[in-house]
């Protein structure tokens, strides 16, 4: 009884103490929810094939795993969607917002159901351990537009968009590459976890090592973690035991392994984003996500009265995957044809790189 | 009435902590330009400021809670538990794969049986350490750090291999994943919120904790054993037993929270490769919560919410004023420490009314409140 | 296929990694066999070596002076470790959580001020390995102990100056006596803040080295949550060692050379799945110390904050 009263009395207290803080601020907080208008204006289905003009600017919200600056999978989309930004003029016209650090996947549930209910044109989860969350916060908010990645599976809702990267192309690219510039005819590679975007760029890159010179050995490391650069540097170290003098690797932490490939003089491949600077005596070539590419196709349905069932595809040839060589790199002239060709016979289909 | 004033005041020393925390995070903010006003005022509003608010705020509270509970019996047994993480993931594989398995049963049964097998595999989990430091000396600090990293290499194995999703096993992009939950399995919802039946659970056992730990010859024992072992022992009691239960029955009260929330939330178990991914660092942030409400399964009630509210609004503040969310880690590290420092006033006040009470002349003074200079 | 996956180059790379890996374990455990030994817990290490390993980084990027960095870690570290001794001495407050408090706190601002002063991962001087001359030509063994970076040789040489420091010096004894009965101590004069101030401090600076062995030595660059829980795996080895130097040593050489070989059974594909080989160096560590059944007690007033009796 006694202790129900404490119990009773605590969370009244709480409430008030809590309460206290805030009344004064309650008017400052008020801006977010005046953006309602517009978003009627934008999310009227076109009623002709003339795209609706939008009065305000197209709203972005945008829920990514990692920092915005993790020169990996999340700075990619951030990234892409400053440079659509700059394409249509700066915040006036293109406004983003994002939550990063979203690694918990209810946290991310509810930043994506609060965007939605704010009435943003555009709610991106970009994480393909968010798509479970989409699909059940979707159907309550028909009028937004929601992009899941990475993955191709809309849920067969009118209102998702999917988006994915053919992570295995660039990934081919950089094995032919790799395969012809090894000397000792070893080549090591460092990952996260086997799985997704991760596992797809590594198969790409062994098999395009493979279709190039099939003696070359590939070793291939998953260290079982993101963030543990000092573990990813050491799987380097062992590579470079074994005899390698190419490597590449994959998501965050692999920062750590690319200085070893540097101490050690073993030419580097990067993924997600551009790694020159990271070490700009070895590293030969970087796949680059230009998100851009998809994403604009989005906006573009979504203008016209479109907002989901489709999903897009970053990959060679439609330039959202970019391979960016090292300007202070010198790769020989004839490797550089061979990637040419590769790249050539990836987009018509000849080469097959799953 | 004194008494409840007192205790009154007890209870306020966790939020005036709590405040004097914010205020060190308003430095913060001024640092990083923003308004703290603001800033906080989104925290409010996304704690408890409308009732999907408050409904996230115990759906945040819910784990922490059953986390905390585990923690009130394995600290009162004067054993340590920091192995929350891997148990959640351990009693939420097990309970997965009961609902993916018996899909042919009557839903209130596989929901009972999930949650009873999350229940079980939190026991064997958190059993194993209280096992080894029983029987083979093994601190069970070291052992419950190992096994949580070792949960975590289970979850990823089992998840893009052995129970992996079957659609997601056709794709390329293979997410690793189980599948869903058949609907008649989820836990009920209040409303359109995520609010689920798991919170109602959780305070019902925090009585049963209660119950347990006052009421019966069993909690009985495991407070002895936790208060001085060695009279424990003249007194009869298998030390060693009792510190094995204490454990398992942490260990299982997590296992239960992770199974909790795949039934009440996730409806099925996915990987991002960490265990915070999927439990939201839940295994020790309940720890937080527990001894916020000082190890009694009731005060840990709002102690839970409490910290979720902060978790919950934390994110809202981020979303609102786009601070990074690195600031709203570090404060809740800050919060944290602010408030287990401010115990000390409470235990100081709490020394001073036993030594006042024989003296049967208690001054006004006495009983006005500590001043808090944090 | 054993025969085939231990060459000598495999065997040599397995020892040469061990060691390195080592390092930061070794700073942070040795740290913290202190703090314990003298009665404190201290679960905050992660959040101090954040902060150490940023603090180095940052200094290593601006200046390119690598000794100034470990200077700063070292004065960051010892500031952490100040704060962490007057909340767990004078507040007395429960040690286990406050550490986890000042976990979470390092984990956010560490990276808060490297998203505000860096802004993306960029690269910073760092350690190269240093040849010991003479000794690093002898054969395997030149490479696996005498070729590392100066960080981990300092890490070594820490085990034997920590036993002595701990078990032959007036200071030990004061330590000893602080985490077994402070009253008694206090009684005969020795002041138990005052060497648990200096055990929590000297901990702090530990864990900072610790973090700066990972972002200026081990690797060049520095990432949010880079220390990914060596922080609290280098807890469990002072448990592991029984608080003792030498067995912190066994424990995290054990750990980290296991880590090596499983990296090595991933690339020579053996065909154990990755994640069951990451497991390998956790499991191990619980096994090892199954087998080997120690009987060493932990000192009697580990986690209890002294208050003197009026």
């Amino acid at each position: 009884m006694k202790n129900a009263v404490r119990l009773f009395a605590l969370l009244a207290i709480l409430v008030m103490a809590l309460g206290a803080c805030t009344p004064a601020a309650t008017p400052t907080a008020a801006p977010e929810p005046t953006k309602a208008p517009e978003v009627a204006a934008t999310e009227a289905p076109a009623p002709t094939d003339v795209p609706v003009e939008p009065e305000g600017p197209f709203r972005v919200a945008v829920v990514m795993p990692s920092a915005i600056n993790d020169m990996a999978f999340s700075q990619s989309i951030y990234d892409a969607l400053v440079r659509i930004q700059e394409e249509m003029g700066g915040p006036d016209k293109f406004e983003i917002v994002y939550s990063e650090g979203m690694f918990n996947v209810d946290d991310a549930a509810a930043a994506i159901r609060d965007y939605a209910s704010q009435g943003f044109d555009l709610v991106i989860a970009h994480g393909s351990q968010y798509g479970s969350s989409l699909q059940e916060i979707a159907p309550d908010f028909p009028e937004t537009s929601f992009a899941w990645g990475t993955t191709v599976d809309t849920f067969g809702q009118p209102n998702i968009f999917a988006y994915e990267a053919a992570a295995d192309q660039g990934g081919y690219v950089n094995g032919v590459l790799a395969a012809s510039l090894t000397k000792s005819s070893t080549i090591g590679v460092v990952g996260p976890i086997e799985t997704g975007d991760a596992k797809l760029y590594v198969d790409g890159f062994k098999a395009g090592v493979a279709a190039t010179n099939p003696a070359i050995t590939v070793n291939v490391n998953y260290i079982g973690s993101f963030s543990d650069v000092a573990l990813a540097a050491e799987a380097a170290n062992t590579h470079i035991a074994a005899g390698a003098d190419v490597m590449t690797g994959t998501a965050q932490m692999v920062v750590g392994a690319i200085g070893k490939a540097d101490e050690a003089g073993a030419l580097w491949f990067g993924t997600q984003s551009n790694q020159t600077s990271l070490a700009p005596k070895i590293v030969v070539a970087s796949q680059v996500y230009h998100w851009e590419v998809v994403l604009s196709q989005m906006i573009e349905l979504i203008q016209a009265g479109t907002l989901g069932g489709q999903s897009f595809s970053i990959n060679l040839e439609n330039g959202g995957e970019v391979i960016e060589y090292n300007p202070d790199y010198a790769v020989p002239a004839e490797v550089q044809a061979l990637a040419e060709t590769t790249i050539k016979g990836i987009i018509d289909g000849s080469i097959k790189t799953k | 009435m004194r008494s409840r004033l007192n205790s009154l005041i007890d209870a306020l020393m966790p939020v005036l902590a709590t405040l004097a925390a914010l205020a060190v995070g308003a430095v913060m903010l001024l640092v990083l330009e923003v308004n703290p006003i603001q800033a906080y005022a989104a925290l409010w509003d996304g704690a408890f400021g409308s009732s999907n608010a408050m409904a996230e705020t115990l759906v945040k509270a819910t784990p922490l809670l059953l986390v905390a509970l585990g923690i009130c019996i394995a600290f009162r047994g004067d054993v340590t538990n920091i192995g929350g993480e891997g148990q959640m993931i351990i009693g939420a594989l097990l309970a997965t794969w009961v609902g993916l398995t018996f899909t042919s049963l009557p839903g209130w049964v596989v929901v009972s049986l999930a949650l009873l097998a999350g229940f079980l595999g939190g026991a064997v989990w958190g059993g194993i350490p209280g096992f080894l430091k029983a029987y083979f000396n093994v601190n069970e600090i070291l052992s419950t750090v190992m096994m949580n990293a070792i949960a975590v290499q289970l979850m990823n194995f089992l998840l893009r291999g052995p129970m992996i999703d079957p659609a997601q096993a056709q794709l390329a992009s293979k997410i690793p994943q189980t599948a869903r939950l058949l609907e008649i399995f989820r836990l009920p919802r209040v409303g359109t919120t995520r609010l689920h039946l798991g919170a109602l659970l959780a305070v019902g056992l925090a009585i049963l904790v209660y119950i347990l730990l006052w009421r019966t010859t069993l909690g009985y024992r495991i407070r002895a054993v936790g208060q001085n072992p060695h009279a424990a022992r003249y007194a009869g009691i298998n030390v060693k037993r009792y510190m094995v239960l204490a454990l398992l029955l942490s260990g299982a009260f997590a296992g239960l929270a992770g199974a909790v929330q795949v039934f009440g939330v996730n409806y099925r178990m996915i990987t991002d490769g960490s265990a915070s991914g999927f439990t939201g660092s839940a295994g020790f942030n309940g720890i937080v919560a527990a001894l916020f409400g000082q190890l009694h399964p009731l005060w840990s009630i709002p102690a839970s919410i409490l910290f979720g509210a902060l978790l919950v609004g934390a994110n809202k503040m981020q979303r609102v004023v786009q601070v990074p969310s690195a600031l709203v880690i570090a404060l809740n590290g800050l919060v944290v420490v602010f408030v287990v420092s401010s115990e000390i006033w409470r235990r100081r006040r709490q020394k001073r009314r036993l030594a006042d009470e024989p003296a049967s002349k208690p001054g006004p003074d006495a009983s006005a409140p500590a001043k808090v200079t944090p | 296929m054993i025969a085939d996956f231990f060459t000598i180059t495999v065997l040599v790379g397995i020892l040469t990694s061990g060691i390195r890996l080592a390092t930061p374990y070794l700073f942070a455990a040795i740290g913290e066999t202190f703090s314990q030994r003298s009665g404190v817990l201290n679960l905050g290490v992660e959040g101090q070596m954040l902060l150490g390993a940023f603090a180095a980084f940052y200094v290593s990027y601006i200046t390119g002076n690598l000794w100034l960095a470990v200077l700063v870690a070292i004065v960051v570290g010892a500031l952490m470790g100040l704060i962490m001794a007057f909340v767990s001495v004078n507040l007395q407050a429960q040690q286990g959580i406050s550490g986890i408090g000042f976990y979470l706190f390092g984990l956010g601002a560490s990276d808060l001020l490297f998203q505000k002063l860096v802004g993306t991962v960029k690269i910073a001087n760092s350690f190269s390995p240093v040849y010991i001359p003479v000794l690093s030509e002898i054969p395997g063994l030149g490479e696996i102990i005498f070729q590392q970076n100066v960080l981990v040789y300092v890490a070594f040489a820490l085990v034997p100056v920590a036993w002595f420091v701990l078990n032959r010096t007036t200071l030990g004894l004061k330590i000893h006596a602080a985490g077994e009965n402070p009253a008694a101590a206090d009684s005969l004069g020795v002041s138990i803040a005052g060497v648990r101030y200096f055990t929590i401090i000297l901990g702090g600076i530990l864990s900072a080295l610790a973090g700066a062995s990972l972002s200026i030595a081990q690797s060049n660059v520095f990432q949010q949550g880079m220390t990914s829980g060596i922080g609290f795996i280098a807890v469990a080895l002072v448990y592991f060692g029984g608080w003792r130097p030498w067995g912190v040593l066994g424990g995290a050489l054990l750990f980290s050379m296991v880590n090596a070989l499983q990296l090595w059974i991933q690339v020579k594909g053996v065909g154990i799945p990755s994640d069951i080989a990451v497991m390998m160096p956790y499991v191990l560590t619980i096994l090892v110390l199954v087998a080997s059944v120690s009987r060493v007690r932990g000192p009697s007033a580990l986690t209890k904050p002294f208050e003197r009796e009026n």
